[in-house]
């Protein structure tokens, strides 16, 4: 018993490390955490998966092997207390009883006892009695069967045990050990796996999972085992029909389901079945569950659209491309991963959270009234994005994410796209503004006006020429102004704002500042505003009026210019069309172990209740002649109900000895 | 043995009341025939299985003790007026008065954290001035705040298919709403063990963990909202959570009601407060009875949560932290009956280990969730 119970804290503190480091993860990320001196050293030790261990199983095996043996040792005792009544205990000893009690009686002998045992009798108690000179000894016992506690509770952790160790699939384990099968990297084809990494349908436990992209078909699992996989056959196929993915309102997932075929290898029959999230589907004694959900390669058709600065930019009509998620693409230098689509992204409609309020306020509306909120966040489905890495030639990356549609933002319709270059950041948004038709091919007209040197003279010289029209003032004005909208133009070009600003602190007074940075606007402005105007002529459009709506949309397309030669990427990708492919990740599992360890666990629950709350009492009530009646009383547990009853019994026993047994039967003293 | 420390008090074991036994059972059938009558066709066969059960179980403990059969009368009558009052209509939590200051979820529950709070200070005014009286207060302060916060638990139950009918689920899924059930059965327990034992102002003890958990749940829904209902995630959509749930629960709400024991234990065997609170022997038997029922409960519980498992995972067992962490307390437990019960080791060892119980547990019950992720990251904080 101190064996096995030595052995369980061992085995809590092993389940500590497990807990305490993160278990199965790939091999690359203990190196970083731990570096090279540690790392080998951990993995000696097999830290990285404690559960799996050789070590571990070990300890489990000793548990068994321990247990087992206090269940053989203890049981020859056991069955003695269940089947003994001890009707040869000596007076001496039962004087020794916690409990016992000595009681005179009226009359004789031969007229009390049968008076007693019909009492023994009507308490549920089992006894023998026992002649001896000049007394009877009455032993007694009631409940002794639940001694059986015993055996159920602790036979029950050596049969979950043993399941336990039928799953960990020892063969398994020994086969990788002598070399027979070897562990191989993931990523490669499946043809090019080798037999040694491959297991047949007769593996007997296992637990790997596949990944059906719809409409396609798969009968091989991949097991992690360590750093590595194998491959699983399976005895029939499986097919993905469709993937289907149910939204609350609020855009959490309600439903994950996976419509598939199943096709019997052997037999040629197919099934049609739905694996659902707790509604696993068993074939063949291998069961399906749905474990997880990917992209299963969605069609992207894309635009390239130029951005950033101008000088990388290439010329001419956008480009199209095709994309396929988890494939990569080129574009220029660029290669181009697909790394991502989201059919629905559901998001608050109020850009700012809800603010704090005082924290009385808080208490009278968060403990009065229902369970919801009323000033709730709406949320709404803004429509579909993908995200992409941009490679560059020396192999930097870049993360994208793009929405399809536009977003409405204080009060303007934008087309987001989002950047981050290490993927612990979050995405920084760029805004792009939509003309009043809701295209984007105003701003990218007017961009490529704006930002090419080449057609910066011929701009702010149209500008100059509305602004002083010839005839108010002379030419040397005119020219002026188109010089400096020239050079304006030119500094925002650069980087936008930014230059812009750093010129006016280089050269202007403090004082001044404010009112020059006014005019540098303006001038921008009216340049934005002749831009404008020869977009619209180049785009085959009435010219822009002069509304309220028109300012605010230049000075959004000024500040969207500028943020954009920010941009890490001489274009974006607009998504204008896609055809979804979902992919299911089911995961099967072949666990022999199971019918032992819930049959341990019925066993267990069994054991453990009749162990803790059943009642095995023993009553000796030894008659003596002369009077005297010595009752005692003893259980397999002390409890303070012991002695309650004991009182009772002694009581009820104590009336019966002085009723004079006139015949009426003992009265119901107590209900044990 | 000193017999005044009778253990089993005589009322508790009379038959007189069995026509009011007999009353409560009715009743309790009378409304299971009506749920089926009327909700009948949206259950399957688990549910239907789950609600005869639950009634059996309700006419069991109430047979047993009579003064459940009190408590699971008035929270319904409360949580049926809510429903009542509601008409199908969630905004009317803002408009009918009742509901807004008493009925209504947030209210109910808002009512029990200050009510467990008043019956903490009450149970130690009775403790501190020797007042018979104060303790009664506490005593029935615990008793109305049990009420209110299963009739608040219920109502949030109905309101949560008020906001849809597909965010309808039982109000054990998140920390927020097991933290309620926690305070609730913890209270439970220790009404019971007060009814049954002579446990003079033992209630000073044991309401200082349900006051902590009430500051928890204050805190967690005045700084994290926590208190709003959300729709279940579908690994959550099973039969399987309205056992596994409350059985873990009534595992944990014991182990934390042994380790309150095991401090009065500790504080009267050197002598503190001794006369005033009751005799080790009687703190002792309780403090195994509680630990004994929380082990059975929390058994139970694990293996639920296996089959649970094994069907929404894949296996029956997988390390998980909250999987590992509860093998931790149950080997714990384990390894305390069997001194207990095996080398018949006795007093404030066992106290002191109850006590270091209460940290493992807090650890396998919040620790996990706050510290390490895993699949049981319903309640992260």
């Amino acid at each position: 018993m101190r064996f096995a119970v030595s052995l369980l804290a061992i085995i809590a503190i092993a389940s500590i490390i497990g807990t305490v480091l993160k278990q199965n993860e790939p091999y690359n990320n203990y190196l970083n955490q731990f570096g090279q001196f540690w790392f080998p050293l951990f993995e000696i030790f097999g830290l990285y998966s404690v559960y799996g261990s050789g070590w571990f199983l070990l300890l489990l095996a000793f548990l068994v092997i321990s247990t087992s043996a206090c269940l053989i040792r203890q049981t020859p005792g056991i069955l003695r207390e269940m089947r003994g009544f001890r009707e040869h205990a000596q007076e001496i000893s039962l004087r020794q009883f916690g409990l016992h009690i000595e009681l005179d009686y009226r009359g004789t002998r031969e007229a009390l006892t049968p008076v007693l045992a019909a009492y023994l009798r009507e308490h549920g108690y089992r006894f023998r009695s026992n002649l001896r000179s000049g007394a009877t000894l009455f032993a007694a016992k009631s409940g002794s069967w639940h001694r059986t506690g015993y055996w159920l509770a602790h036979g029950a952790i050596v049969t979950i045990c043993l399941g336990g160790l039928a799953d960990g699939n020892l063969p398994l384990k020994l086969r990788l050990l002598l070399g027979d099968k070897v562990v191989t990297q993931g990523n490669q084809a499946i043809s090019a796996i080798p037999e040694s990494a491959r297991l047949g349908p007769d593996n007997p436990s296992f637990r790997g999972n596949l990944f059906i992209p719809e409409g396609q078909s798969q009968s091989l699992a991949v097991l992690n085992v360590r750093d590595g996989i194998l491959l699983q056959e399976l005895p029939f196929a499986v097919s993905l029909k469709r993937f289907v993915i149910d939204h609350y309102a609020t855009g959490a997932p309600k439903r994950f389901a996976s419509e598939i075929l199943l096709t019997d290898r052997a037999t040629g029959q197919s099934f049609e079945r739905v694996v659902e999230v707790n509604h696993p589907v068993t074939y063949r004694g291998i069961t399906l569950y749905q474990a997880s959900f990917d992209d299963g390669g969605t069609r992207l058709n894309l635009v390239v659209q130029p951005l950033g600065k101008m000088t990388d930019t290439p010329r001419g009509a956008a480009d199209t491309l095709v994309g396929v998620v988890g494939e990569s693409g080129r574009h220029g230098d660029y290669t181009i991963e697909f790394t991502g689509f989201r059919a629905l992204n559901v998001e608050p409609l109020d850009s700012e959270p809800t603010q704090t309020k005082p924290l009385r306020e808080r208490f009278a509306e968060r403990f009065a009234g229902s369970g919801r909120n009323a000033d709730q966040r709406r949320m709404a489905n803004v429509g579909p994005s993908f995200s992409y890495k941009l490679r560059d030639t020396s192999g930097q990356a870049k993360e994208f994410n793009n929405y399809m549609f536009p977003v409405s933002i204080q009060g303007r319709w934008w087309l987001l796209t989002g950047v981050r270059e290490n993927p612990n950041e979050p995405f920084r948004y760029l805004r792009l503004p939509l003309d009043a038709d809701g295209r984007i091919d105003t701003f990218v007209a007017m961009r490529t006006r704006l930002l090419d040197p080449g057609q910066h003279r011929s701009i702010a010289q149209t500008f100059a020429r509305r602004s002083l029209p010839s005839g108010t003032t002379s030419e040397t004005v005119q020219t002026r102004l188109a010089d400096t909208a020239q050079r304006t133009l030119q500094l925002f070009a650069e980087q936008g704002f930014d230059s812009v600003g750093r010129f006016i602190e280089a050269n202007v007074p403090s004082a001044e500042r404010e009112q020059a940075a006014e005019v540098f606007v303006k001038l921008l402005e009216g340049c934005a505003w002749q831009a404008l105007i020869d977009a619209h002529a180049a785009l085959g459009r009435p010219a822009p009026t002069t509304e309220a709506d028109t300012a605010a949309f230049l000075r959004a397309t000024l500040t969207a210019m500028s943020d954009s030669l920010h941009y890490p990427a001489p274009f974006w990708l607009q998504l204008s069309g896609y055809d979804e492919v979902k992919a299911s990740v089911l995961q099967a599992t072949r666990s022999p172990g199971m019918t032992p360890v819930f049959l341990g666990c019925a066993l267990l629950t069994v054991g453990v209740l009749i162990m803790l709350y059943g009642r095995e009492r023993r009553l000796f009530l030894l008659v003596q002649d002369g009077g005297k009646l010595l009752v005692a009383m003893s259980a397999h547990r002390k409890s303070l109900a012991l002695a309650a009853e004991f009182r009772e019994h002694s009581q009820g026993i104590a009336r019966l000895a002085n009723s004079g047994f006139d015949g009426s039967g003992p009265t119901r003293a107590a209900d044990v | 043995m000193d017999i005044a420390d009778t253990p089993i008090n005589p009322d508790s074991r009379s038959r007189l009341a069995s026509p009011g036994r007999w009353a409560y059972a009715l009743v309790l059938a009378f409304g299971t025939i009506v749920t089926l009558v009327r909700y009948g066709e949206h259950m399957d066969g688990f549910e239907l299985a789950i609600l005869v059960g639950t009634t059996l179980t309700l006419a069991a403990l109430g047979w047993h003790w009579l003064a459940s059969a009190a408590l699971t009368l008035v929270s319904g009558a409360l949580a049926l007026l809510a429903i009542d009052l509601y008409r199908g209509d969630l905004a009317r939590a803002e408009q009918v008065f009742a509901l807004k200051y008493l009925l209504a979820s947030q209210s109910a529950i808002g009512w029990m954290s200050m009510l467990f709070l008043m019956a903490t200070a009450a149970y130690w005014i009775g403790l501190l001035a020797r007042s018979p009286f104060a303790s009664a207060v506490g005593r029935g302060l615990t008793w109305a705040a049990s009420a209110l916060g299963t009739a608040g638990l219920l109502a949030r139950w109905h309101e949560s298919y008020l906001i849809a009918p597909d965010y309808g689920h039982i109000p054990i899924s998140n920390l927020y709403e097991v933290f309620v059930l926690f305070c609730l059965i913890t209270a439970l327990l220790h009404l019971y063990y007060e009814g049954r034992y002579p446990s003079r102002n033992l209630g000073a003890f044991t309401l200082l963990v349900i006051s902590a958990a009430v500051g928890f749940l204050m805190w967690y829904a005045l700084e994290r909202g926590a208190h709003e209902i959300q729709p279940l995630i579908p690994a959550l959509q099973s039969y399987w959570m309205k056992i596994h749930v409350p059985a873990n629960f009534v595992g944990y709400g014991a182990f934390a009601l042994a380790a309150m024991v095991a401090v009065a234990l500790l504080l009267a065997g050197r002598g503190v407060l001794a006369p005033r609170l009751p005799s080790v022997q009687v703190l002792d038997e309780l403090m195994y009875r509680a630990i004994a029922i929380g082990f059975a409960f929390f058994t139970l519980a694990t293996i639920l949560g296996a089959l649970w498992a094994a069907e929404a995972w894949g296996t029956y067992w997988q390390w998980d932290p909250k999987e590992t962490w509860a093998l931790i307390v149950w080997l714990n437990y384990a390894a305390w009956l069997h001194l207990r019960l095996t080398r018949g080791l006795r007093g404030s060892v066992l106290a002191w280990w109850a006590l270091g119980g209460l940290l493992v547990t807090s650890f396998a019950f919040l620790g996990v969730n706050m510290f390490l992720s895993g699949l049981h990251s319903y309640g992260s904080l």
